[in-house]
């Protein structure tokens, strides 16, 4: 067992963990964080998207271990006050999300996207969300949302 | 104003965006303290007996409580196909294998271990020793190698007597074109994968929480699989991560969880991975078809034959039936006097075919919307003008088909017109034409494809589709609807307190929605094919009517008034006698002397038939062959519309995979059935860059058949989008003289159709 | 699915990662990004005993110019690669290479010494280091060496690296204003090239055309002899091997080598 402390949506914690024990499993099992899905097995599909020090990655993975040190922003921890995120906000407005099994991951990687790029056009968000699969929307309203949401920053 | 056909934002939208869904993964309840981890052991190999099963090694590994194969669960009756009475009923499957693995990823043998982490570990220890047999694959397979060896033959059944059709059918059409068609095999491809939660109680009943379409149904299932009294069967329905009509009924799988949750008499817990699910949830579609059209040279399309043949996979399921639908649907929109269609369904040792996004639909309309564009290149006529001279005049009476089919309403030539006025037909027949012209590298296509399709069908077996709802009105002015549709996306409790909330005139997000939990909602008839709205939301109206008659009379008793002198006032959702507005009781307070519920079932008369036409246009480079999809335009009537920000949400999402479907997605075996897609690395599922935005445009044709005027939307964007993005591909490349290319329309494919054409034209 | 289990230890320099795989041998791998290595464990394609993390290393990270020539520390992401203003004024093949990597979220963790030591030939970086005509400079128990990348990459997933070795930095040849092409064909933005080239300064790297990225270099001659981009490009499949699979089969991507090659001679930048 490896000791970790991790900071996660601001909140310092600290665990002995399996070294093999993925991050996705760390906050959905350890800590009760489960709007970070597992959809596949090779990186490919971002239902488990969080951000790592403000970055969008995989927590699929990413082990455990590797956050360390680190911080984590998960859906869980972009609202405060009932409040949602502009994007989450965004993806209601335009009606960004069906089944919503990868909305969480898909909202972390447009707060990534809109973080690195704040004005994109609809190809950079499509290339943004590259790693990001949908299997409801046909990506066109997640697209909206994500617009919106880098025009509402703005404005 | 009304809130009908308006567009309110979803109210299940908050949780999902911010703590998420609650999928069957995350279902803690108490019952489910201290489950143990059920994994599954997969036959590596198509077509194999099993000589031996050692699962000593696992049995030792840490963490592992129990392995179980075939053997142990001798309790359990084989699966028989569907529709036994037409498909060979030798073609059983065990729960786990027994004896015999007919396709990769047949469960053999299941491991229970305390913590997950433990499962995938044990599972590597178990040892199963196979005698590879041949591979049974493609659409004609030999009889040589058996699946079945009882049954003496691959062929599962027939629908429709091949020997019966008419040597005579294009006997004066000056025109004929024959072609064989493949509509490939795809995977619905859910981003919640299976799952499963089982616990026995002390009374003997099973509580089971499974991702389905319709926990009714689920739970019929589960009783026939484990071989108990349906009254012993509790299914709940978590929140679902997308189904696509695979998540209908209950699989083998949820089964063997039920199983080892009463062997061990401790709650169990399922999860499949994504590479199970990629190789053992049921398929969709393949489907080969061979069309053969024939009509008069100025464009009259005279007769049309469409003979497919369905490959069901190693078991015939619900694969097995959907030719039926294929053959309904066979002349779609079209005025073609003499049609016929026959199928045969053939087992291969492939993942076993399920319902996949318009099941059976979108094979007809892929078919028919190919030959109609074979017959115009062969005449020399612009598609779009063939299917004009061809499609059924406007009608208000049901129209029937030579196939059966009761269309209630349609004006497809208006769909047709509307759809190629949004695209700029015309200006992009000219851009076509001027890079044909100058040779570009880049050539444009245009596709287009009109369908009709079926939705809100009954059993088939003559009960009419229908609905149950129930509407409760609480003392604190909160409303509870109960329904026997099953969202999973669509969103249900929005679009359902809409229905209610215009008739009782409380708000939208007073409402709470329950579904999904057989206790508490014995009937229902879930979500698929595309019935929801126009049968559980009709029954949300009705119900709601059904309790305002209740309530006004309970008011006026209360107000010591004529019932026939009440009006109700929805600003206040409260009675008061005509003319004065403070002799009034609010439902509220009605609710509170006495529970204000009513269950009701809703009935159609028939099944509703939507219809469009999609437009697709795209770039083909014709030295790679790559397709970039530059546009789809489509014109989806689905009669009046409750809230078009749903209503274009589901449009959205059929047109996604339906274009997936016809230019990336395909699930690939090699010679020796080994799936080589078994992953989201390798299978193409559909990603943001490969799409663009869509460009809808309304239309609103109402049926009568209920009192929403609405038909179903949940697939028609997936049976229009294929076709007219393969049209299209065809379309780019046409003037080079390829004809037809296969689904998916890859580079590849698109490369070795233009070296068919131009051999030898290296760059 | 998880990979099998592991002991983990975060290095502390690189000489103790170099201890560690010294101590460990070939059950030891080094851990940075972990986007080559823990995707094949999760499938248990590999099963290391030991990973050494060398992930938090500052003496491996960093983008410096020394000389004539841009140095990559072995653990920086290629999102930061990627963005690096002087990567993309000194070698913008590099940085666009980068760019192409998987999909932002596999950019932000991979590392351009884990994609090359993971050598697939259908990977960007291992073509741009190929192209670039670059080495990497590995640091082993007696001592450090640089390899040329054309060496380096020996085989399908192989490379002349030693399990004893570690890769510390990326070195490749400054070039401001150097005109280059970069084609990827792909189903899939995010896919892995179905056949990948990238040309610059009179060299030509092909990605998927045989077990390690190679140079095109029939093509590279014709070029040299005075040939047009597109007699160039019709040799560049020549001597070439590449593999079968649900994309391609071998006289595609010859065909698609070809084609590609052309443009990227053609329209050299992007």
């Amino acid at each position: 067992m490896t000791h970790i402390e991790v900071t996660v949506n601001g909140e310092k914690r600290s665990a002995e963990v399996e070294p093999r024990l993925l991050l996705v499993h760390y906050l959905r099992d350890h800590l009760g964080l489960r709007a970070a899905n597992v959809g596949c097995d090779t990186t490919s599909c971002g239902a488990c998207t969080v951000l790592l020090d403000g970055k969008s990655v995989k927590s699929c993975t990413v082990l455990a271990v590797q956050a360390s040190g680190h911080e984590v922003t998960t859906t869980e921890g972009l609202s405060a006050d009932g409040e949602l995120h502009p994007v989450q906000a965004a993806f209601r407005q335009h009606h960004g999300l069906q089944c919503g099994f990868c909305t969480p991951g898909m909202v972390m990687a447009a707060v990534g996207l809109l973080a690195e790029i704040p004005h994109p056009t609809e190809a950079q968000v499509r290339e943004g969300l590259e790693g990001n699969l949908c299997r409801c929307t046909g990506y066109h309203n997640i697209v909206q949302a994500v617009l919106a949401a880098a025009s509402e920053v703005t404005a | 104003m009304s809130i009908l056909g308006t567009r309110v934002l979803r109210t299940e939208d908050p949780k999902f965006l911010t703590t998420g869904g609650v999928y069957t993964e995350d279902v803690a309840d108490d019952r489910l303290e201290g489950a143990c981890h059920v994994f599954f052991v997969r036959s590596p190999l198509a077509h194999a007996r099993i000589s031996s099963i050692d699962v000593s090694a696992a049995r030792q590994a840490p963490g592992v409580i129990g392995v179980y194969t075939g053997a142990d669960l001798a309790d359990l009756a084989p699966i028989p196909p569907s529709a036994a009475g037409l498909i060979n009923t030798e073609m059983q499957q065990r729960l786990l294998a027994v004896d015999k693995a007919r396709f990769v990823g047949e469960a053999v043998a299941a491991v229970v271990t305390e913590h997950p982490y433990q499962g995938e570990d044990a599972t590597e220890l178990v040892t199963v020793d196979y005698d590879p047999l041949p591979a049974v694959l493609g659409f004609d397979p030999a009889d040589d190698s058996l699946l079945f060896e009882a049954a003496g033959t691959n062929v599962a059944g027939y629908w429709g007597d091949p020997s019966k059709l008419d040597a005579q059918l294009f006997d004066g059409c000056e025109v004929v074109v024959k072609q064989t068609i493949v509509n490939q095999r795809v995977a619905p491809a859910p981003m919640e994968t299976r799952a499963a939660a089982a616990v026995w109680g002390d009374d003997g009943r099973l509580t089971t929480w499974i991702p389905n379409q319709g926990a009714q149904g689920t739970k019929a299932d589960m009783a026939k699989l484990l071989g108990i009294d349906e009254s012993l069967v509790r299914v709940i329905t978590p929140d679902v991560g997308g189904a696509f009509g695979a998540k209908f009924g209950a699989d083998p799988e949820h089964a063997v969880v039920a199983w080892i949750a009463r062997r061990l008499g401790r709650p169990a817990r399922w999860t499949e991975t994504r590479y199970e699910n990629l190789i053992a949830m049921t398929h969709g579609r393949a489907q080969q078809h061979t069309v053969t059209i024939g009509g008069s040279r100025d464009g009259n399309v005279q007769a049309y034959r469409l003979e497919i043949v369905q490959d069901a996979g190693a078991y015939p399921k619900i694969g097995a039936v959907l030719p039926m639908l294929t053959i309904l649907m066979t002349s779609g929109p079209y005025d073609i006097p003499k049609a016929e269609a026959v199928a045969k369904v053939v087992v291969t040792n492939t993942t076993p075919i399920g319902a996949y996004r318009g099941a059976g639909r979108p094979e007809a309309t892929a078919a028919l919307e190919r030959a109609i564009d074979l017959f115009a290149a062969e005449i020399g006529a612009d598609p779009a003008d063939v299917r004009r001279k061809n499609l059924l005049a406007p009608f208000t009476e049901p129209h029937r088909t030579a196939f059966g089919a009761l269309y209630d309403s349609g004006d497809y030539v208006a769909a047709l017109d509307k759809a190629l006025t949004t695209a700029g037909y015309a200006d992009l027949r000219s851009q076509q034409a001027q890079r044909r012209a100058s040779g570009d590298v880049r050539q444009l296509g245009i596709g287009v494809a009109s369908y009709v399709e079926i939705t809100g069908m009954g059993d088939g077996e003559g009960t009419p589709p229908e609905e149950n709802a129930t509407v409760e009105v609480h003392p604190d002015g909160t409303a509870t609807i109960l329904t026997g549709t099953s969202p999973h996306g669509q969103g249900h409790a929005t679009a359902w307190a809409m229905i209610a909330s215009e008739e009782l005139g409380i708000p939208v997000e007073k409402f709470t929605l329950k579904w999904g939990d057989t206790d508490l909602i014995p009937e229902g008839g879930g979500t698929g094919g595309s019935r929801s709205l126009q049968q559980g939301g009709a029954a949300v109206q009705q119900a709601a009517r059904e309790l305002l008659d209740v309530a006004r009379l309970r008011a006026a008793a209360e107000l010591e008034a004529n019932a026939a002198d009440l009006v109700f006032d929805k600003g206040r959702s409260a009675f008061n006698v005509a003319g004065d507005p403070d002799a009034s009781v609010p439902l509220t307070q009605l609710a509170e002397n006495e529970r204000l519920l009513i269950r009701t079932v809703f009935s159609q008369p028939g099944a509703t038939f939507p219809f469009g036409t999609h437009v697709a246009v795209v770039e083909v480079d014709t030295e790679t062959g790559k397709t970039t999809l530059l546009r789809v335009i489509t014109v989806d009537d689905a009669g009046t519309v409750l809230n078009p920000l749903l209503a274009e949400g589901q449009r959205h999402g059929g047109i996604g995979q339906g274009a997936a479907q016809a230019f990336l997605e395909e699930v690939v075996y090699d010679d020796a059935g080994n799936p080589l897609t078994a992953s989201l690395a390798d299978y193409p599922f559909v990603s943001a860059t490969e799409v663009p935005s869509f460009e809808l445009a309304s239309m609103a044709t109402p049926t009568s058949y209920n009192p929403l005027g609405a038909k179903g939307i949940g697939e028609a964007g997936s049976i229009g989008s294929t076709p007219a993005v393969q049209n299209a591909v065809v379309d780019a490349v046409a003037h080079l003289g390829v004809r037809h290319i296969d689904l998916p329309v890859t580079s590849r494919r698109v490369w070795q159709a233009l070296q068919a054409v131009q051999p030898g034209s290296e760059q | 699915m998880i990979p099998a289990q592991f002991d983990y230890v975060a290095a502390e320099s690189a000489s103790h990662a170099l201890g560690l795989l010294a101590e460990h041998g070939d059950e030891a791998k080094l851990l940075a990004g972990g986007h080559s290595l823990l995707p094949m464990m999760k499938l248990r394609l590999a099963q290391p005993k030991v990973l050494i993390d060398i992930g938090g290393l500052a003496e491996l990270a960093g983008i410096s110019v020394d000389g004539d020539d841009l140095v990559v520390g072995a653990t920086t992401r290629h999102a930061d690669l990627a963005a690096s203003d002087l990567v993309r004024h000194e070698v913008p093949l590099l940085a666009h290479a980068a760019s192409q990597v998987g999909d932002p979220q596999i950019r932000h963790r991979g590392t351009i010494g884990g994609s090359l030591s993971h050598a697939d030939p259908a990977a960007d970086l291992p073509m741009a280091l190929v192209a670039l005509g670059g080495s990497v400079e590995l640091q082993g128990p007696d001592g450090s060496r640089s390899i040329g990348a054309d060496d380096f990459f020996t085989g399908f997933f192989e490379t002349a690296m030693r399990p004893d070795e570690l890769l510390t930095a990326v070195r490749v040849p400054r070039q401001p204003g150097v005109p280059w092409g970069y084609q990827k064909f792909v189903r899939r933005a995010n896919d892995w090239a179905i056949v990948g080239v990238a040309a610059v300064d009179g060299r030509i790297a092909l990605a998927n055309m045989g077990p390690t990225p190679l140079r095109a270099t029939a093509a590279e001659k014709a070029l040299a002899g005075g040939a047009s981009p597109a007699q160039a490009a019709q040799h560049a499949a020549d001597g070439t091997s590449p593999g079968e699979d649900i994309h391609a089969d071998r006289e595609y991507r010859r065909h698609l080598a070809k084609v590609l090659t052309r443009r990227a001679l053609e329209h050299q930048a992007g």
